[in-house]
C-alpha cells in the first residue's frame, strides 16, 4: 500500500507544474489584453508569484535531495513552517491596519492622506478584516490543519507537492485580495470582497486543499477520526459551498475585474450574510474549535473531558448554524419569517456553541495549576472565556428586540471583537507558541517572560477595546432612538459621531496594545525558530532530534 | 488500529473512564453529557418552536397559500409600523395644519408656530445641514457660519427660504443663486505679481499689516477688477454673493497665502437645492430654524 502512495505522490510536482503553466499562459493572454489597468496590475501580480512557485518546484525538482522526497516514514512539517511564519506575518499587516483604521476613524483629519487615495478607511477596511481573518486565520488553519492531521492520523500528508500548491496558492490569493482592494477592486459583499477571478483561483486552492486532508485521513493509522479532523473537514467543505454559492457572478468581460451579481436585491442580501454568518461559524469557529480540540489537551496533558458532548455539540452545532444567517437583516426588506426562523436558530444555537467551551475549559480538571505557571496555556483558556462570552452575547443580540437596539451601532464592532481578538486571536498565538518549539525541535520558547507580557498587554488592550465599543455602541443606538416632545429626532447624525470621539480613543488604544502584543509574539516566535535564549538546545534535546520528525509508533 | 490497542482507563484526577482511544497522545473521557447543558438546549429548543408558532415563521407549508405561517399573535412588522406612523402623523396634524398655512412671518410671532418649527428645524438641520454646516450652523472652512450676523446673500426670512430652495450655484436649478468670480491666475487673467499687490490690498482693507508700496499699486486694478461685485469700498455687494472684505469675517481664511489662494484659483462653492429633496414644510421651518440661530435679519 506504501509504495503505491509513494508512486502517486512522486509525480505531484509534475501536475503541480502544469496546472500552475496553464494558468501562467492564461494570465499573459489577461495581461497582454486586460481591458483595465489594475486588471493588469492584478496579472502581473499573480504571473510574478505563480512563476516564483513554478520556479521553485522546477529548482527544487534539479536538486538531488528531492530524490527522497515525500518518505511516508516522516511527516511532511516544512510546509507547516511556512504556513505558520505566514500567519504570523499577516497577524502583524492585518492588525497594523486595523490600529491604523481605528486612528482615522478617531482624528480623521490627521489620518486623511489626501496624495494617497488608497489610504482610503474604505479601501483599508476591507483590507483590515481580509488580512485579519483569512491571511492571518486561514494560515493558522492551513498550518495547524497539516499538523493536527497527521499526527491524529499517524501519516504523513497525502499528494506530495499538492500541499504546497494550497500554502502558496493560498498565499498568492491573499496577494491578489489584498492589492485588489487597495487598487479599488471590490464586488462589495462584506468579506467577500474579492473579484471573480481571486474567487476562482481560492475555489481551485481550496478544492486541492479538500483533496489533501480527505487524502490524509483516507490513508490514517488510526482506526477512528479524530474530533479535530471532524471540525477541520467541517471548516473545509462548508467554506467551499459557501465561498462558491456567495461569489456566483458573471464577469463583464473575461479579461477585466468586474464582474455582476448572479442575484439581486433581498436574495444577494440573505445570500450574503447566510455565507456571512457561517463564514463566522465556519471559519472562525469549526476551524478554530479544532485547534482548540487539539492543543489544548496536548498542552494540559490531560485527556478530552467528554467524548459524548463533542459528538453531540458537532452535529448541532454545524446543523444549527448554517440557518442562523437571517439574524444579519432584522428589520430591513427580508420578510418577516425568515428573520423569525433566524432569531429562533440563534437561540438553539445557544448550547451547541457552549458545548465547546465546556469541553475545552473542563479538559483542564486536575491541571487548573499549570495556568499559574504556564502562560500559553492560559492564552488558550483565556480564549475560551471570549469564546463563550462571545457566542452567549451573538444569539442574545440575534433577538430582534435586542437587535433594534444594537444593530449598525459599534456594539457589533464590540462583539466581534471580542470574538475575533479574544477567541480566534488567543487560540491561534496558543497553537503558534505551541508548534514553533515544536517544529523546530526546541526545548522552550526563546522567553516565557516574554509570553507573559504578551497576554497581559493584549488583555488589558482587549477589555479597553470591547468595553469603549459596548460604551459607543449603546449610547449612540438610544441617541438613534431618541425622540423630542414633537416626535422629531433628539439628535442629528452627526452629534451621535462626536459622542464616540472618547470611546474611539480608547479603542485605538487597546488596539495598539493588541498589536504590540502580536510584535512580541513575532519576535518570541522568531528567536525560537533561531534557537536563541531559552529555546537554545542542549545536548540530550539535540539526540532526541533525531528521531522527533518521523512518525509515531503504533501504540 | 485492533481491538488490543482499545485500552479503557480510568482517570485518575476525575476517577472517570475512557473511551479507549488515543490520537498522538490525546485520550478522551467517557463522561455523560452535561445535565445543565442539555436542559438548556432541550430548553431553548422549545422556546424556538413556540416562537415559530406564535410569529410569522414556516415558508412553503401546503396549508399557507399566502406564502408562509402567520403565527397565533398574527403580528406584522408591516402593520405596526404603518399604525405607528399613522399615530405620529395625528399626533403632529393639530400644530402641523395651522404650520402649513402660515407665513413666516407669522410663524417667528406665535409662540407655538415657532416652538413647532424650532423642533422640526433643529431636526432636519441636523440631518441634512449640519454635515457641512456644522451642528448648530457653526460654520467650517468653506462652510459659512449660520450662527452669525454675516450673510453672503441674504439674511432675511424669505432671502434664507429662497437660498434653501435654489441652493447656491446649483447647476440643476434655474433659480439659484448665481455668481462667478474669476480663477484670475490659474486663467491667467492677471500675473502673479499683481495678485501678490492684490492680496496685499486685501490685508490692507481688512484692517491687516500690509506692505504700503503693493497697496497702492493694487488700488486701480481692484478698482477695475474687483469693485465690480466687492463695491469700490471692498464692503462686498450681497446681490452678487460677493464677501465684505473689510472685516475679520473670512470664510475661506484671511491669512495671506489664503487670500493669495483665493484670488488665484477663484472658490465659487456650491450649496445644493433642496426643494427636490424636503417638502415645503420642512424648507419653511429649516428658515425659521437659520433665521433665529444668531444673526437672522
Amino acid at each position: 500500500m506504501n509504495q503505491t502512495i509513494k508512486r502517486t505522490d512522486s509525480t505531484s510536482p509534475l501536475s503541480v507544474g502544469a496546472l500552475l503553466t496553464v494558468f501562467l499562459l492564461l494570465t499573459i493572454f489577461i495581461a497582454a489584453n486586460a481591458a483595465d489597468k489594475a486588471m493588469e496590475i492584478q496579472a502581473y501580480t499573480f504571473l510574478a508569484l505563480a512563476g516564483a512557485f513554478l520556479i521553485g518546484i522546477c529548482l527544487w525538482g534539479a536538486d538531488q535531495n528531492s530524490k527522497d522526497a515525500f518518505d511516508e516514514t516522516e511527516y511532511d512539517d516544512k510546509v507547516v513552517k511556512v504556513g505558520v511564519a505566514m500567519s504570523t506575518f499577516w497577524g502583524l499587516a492585518g492588525l497594523l491596519v486595523g490600529v491604523i483604521i481605528a486612528l482615522q476613524l478617531t482624528w480623521p483629519n490627521i489620518f486623511y492622506f489626501a496624495d494617497f487615495g488608497f489610504t482610503n478607511f474604505g479601501r483599508l477596511r476591507p483590507l483590515h478584516t481580509s488580512a485579519v481573518i483569512f491571511a492571518f486565520g486561514g494560515n493558522v488553519l492551513l498550518a495547524s490543519s497539516f499538523y493536527v492531521v497527521q499526527r491524529t492520523c499517524r501519516t504523513r500528508l497525502a499528494g506530495g507537492m499538492w500541499p504546497w500548491f494550497v500554502v502558496w496558492g493560498y498565499q498568492i490569493f491573499i496577494a491578489l485580495a489584498g492589492t485588489g482592494y487597495l487598487l479599488g477592486i471590490t464586488q462589495s459583499k462584506e468579506y467577500a470582497e474579492p473579484e471573480w477571478y481571486v474567487d476562482l483561483w481560492l475555489t481551485i486552492v481550496w478544492v486541492v486543499y479538500l483533496l489533501v486532508f480527505l487524502g490524509t485521513i483516507w490513508k490514517r493509522k488510526e482506526k477512528h477520526i479524530y474530533v479535530a479532523n471532524w471540525f477541520f473537514l467541517a471548516f473545509i467543505v462548508t467554506i467551499a459551498m459557501l465561498h462558491i454559492v456567495n461569489n456566483l457572478s458573471i464577469p463583464v468581460t473575461l479579461t477585466g475585474s468586474k464582474s455582476v451579481q448572479l442575484f439581486a436585491g433581498v436574495q444577494d442580501a440573505m445570500t450574503q450574510w447566510w455565507y456571512g454568518h457561517n463564514a463566522v461559524g465556519f471559519f472562525l469557529t469549526a476551524g478554530f474549535l479544532a485547534i482548540m480540540y487539539y492543543f489544548i489537551p496536548k498542552r494540559a496533558d490531560r485527556p478530552v473531558y467528554s467524548y459524548r458532548l463533542s459528538i453531540v455539540h458537532f452535529w448541532s452545532l454545524i446543523f444549527i448554524y448554517i440557518w442562523a444567517g437571517p439574524h444579519h437583516l432584522h428589520y430591513t426588506a427580508l420578510p418577516q419569517w425568515a428573520q423569525t426562523l433566524g432569531m429562533t436558530f440563534s437561540i438553539m444555537l445557544w448550547m451547541p456553541s457552549w458545548g465547546g467551551m465546556i469541553n475545552g475549559l473542563m479538559t483542564l480538571s486536575g491541571a487548573w495549576d499549570k495556568l499559574r505557571t504556564d502562560p500559553v496555556l492560559r492564552m488558550m483558556i483565556v480564549s475560551l472565556a471570549f469564546y463563550g462570552m462571545s457566542t452567549f452575547e451573538g444569539p442574545m443580540m440575534s433577538v430582534r428586540a435586542v437587535n433594534a437596539l444594537s444593530h449598525y451601532t459599534e456594539w457589533g464592532i464590540g462583539h466581534v471583537h471580542s470574538g475575533s481578538l479574544g477567541w480566534v486571536g488567543y487560540i491561534s498565538f496558543g497553537a503558534l507558541y505551541c508548534l514553533v518549539p515544536w517544529l523546530y525541535k526546541r526545548p522552550a520558547l526563546f522567553s516565557r517572560s516574554l509570553v507573559e507580557w504578551h497576554f497581559w498587554i493584549s488583555t488589558i488592550g482587549i477589555v479597553f477595546y470591547i468595553c469603549s465599543m459596548y460604551f459607543a455602541g449603546i449610547t449612540e443606538g438610544l441617541m438613534w432612538r431618541a425622540y423630542n416632545e414633537f416626535g422629531f429626532l433628539e439628535y442629528s447624525f452627526v452629534e451621535t459621531v462626536e459622542a464616540k470621539h472618547i470611546a474611539y480613543m480608547i479603542r485605538a488604544l487597546g488596539g495598539l496594545m493588541y498589536f504590540a502584543g502580536a510584535v512580541m509574539m513575532a519576535i518570541n516566535l522568531t528567536m525560537t525558530a533561531l534557537g536563541k535564549g531559552e529555546a537554545r538546545d542542549s545536548e540530550a534535546a539535540e539526540k532526541s532530534k533525531q528521531a522527533a520528525g518521523s512518525l509515531q509508533p503504533a501504540e | 488500529m485492533t481491538d488490543a490497542n482499545h485500552k479503557v482507563e480510568v482517570d485518575e484526577a476525575t476517577g472517570t473512564e475512557t473511551t479507549g482511544h488515543s490520537w498522538d497522545g490525546i485520550k478522551e473521557l467517557n463522561t455523560p453529557l452535561p445535565r445543565w447543558w442539555l436542559y438548556i438546549f432541550y430548553a431553548s429548543i422549545v422556546f424556538a418552536v413556540i416562537w415559530m408558532v406564535l410569529m410569522p415563521a414556516l415558508p412553503a407549508l401546503p396549508f399557507t397559500n399566502s406564502g408562509h405561517t402567520r403565527g397565533l399573535l398574527g403580528q406584522s412588522d408591516r402593520v405596526e409600523v404603518m399604525a405607528e406612523v399613522n399615530r405620529l402623523k395625528a399626533e403632529r396634524s393639530a400644530q402641523a395644519g395651522a404650520f402649513v398655512d402660515a407665513s413666516l412671518e407669522q410663524i417667528e410671532t406665535d409662540r407655538n408656530l415657532q416652538q413647532f418649527a424650532l423642533a422640526l428645524g433643529e431636526s432636519l438641520f441636523g440631518d441634512n445641514c449640519a454635515t457641512c454646516h456644522g451642528a448648530g450652523g457653526r460654520g467650517a472652512k468653506g462652510y459659512p457660519s449660520l450662527a452669525d450676523d454675516v450673510w453672503l446673500w441674504d439674511g432675511t426670512l424669505e432671502g434664507i427660504e429662497t437660498t434653501l430652495q435654489h441652493g447656491i450655484r446649483h447647476e440643476e436649478d434655474d433659480d439659484t443663486r448665481n455668481s462667478a468670480m474669476p480663477s484670475f491666475g490659474k486663467d491667467g487673467l492677471l500675473p502673479r505679481e499683481t495678485i501678490n499687490d492684490l492680496t496685499e490690498y486685501v490685508l490692507h482693507v481688512s484692517g491687516q499689516d500690509a506692505e504700503e508700496d503693493a497697496v497702492a499699486r493694487a488700488e486701480p486694478v481692484f478698482q477695475q477688477e474687483c469693485s465690480i461685485c466687492h463695491g469700490e469700498d471692498a464692503k462686498g455687494m450681497r446681490s452678487e454673493g460677493a464677501p465684505n472684505l473689510t472685516d475679520a469675517e473670512w470664510l475661506y481664511g484671511g491669512d495671506r497665502a489664503t487670500i493669495f489662494e483665493t484670488i488665484y484659483n477663484a472658490r465659487n462653492s456650491h450649496m445644493p437645492a433642496w426643494s427636490d429633496r424636503l417638502d415645503a414644510t420642512s424648507i419653511k421651518a429649516l428658515a425659521v430654524y437659520v433665521h433665529t440661530l444668531g444673526g437672522g435679519e
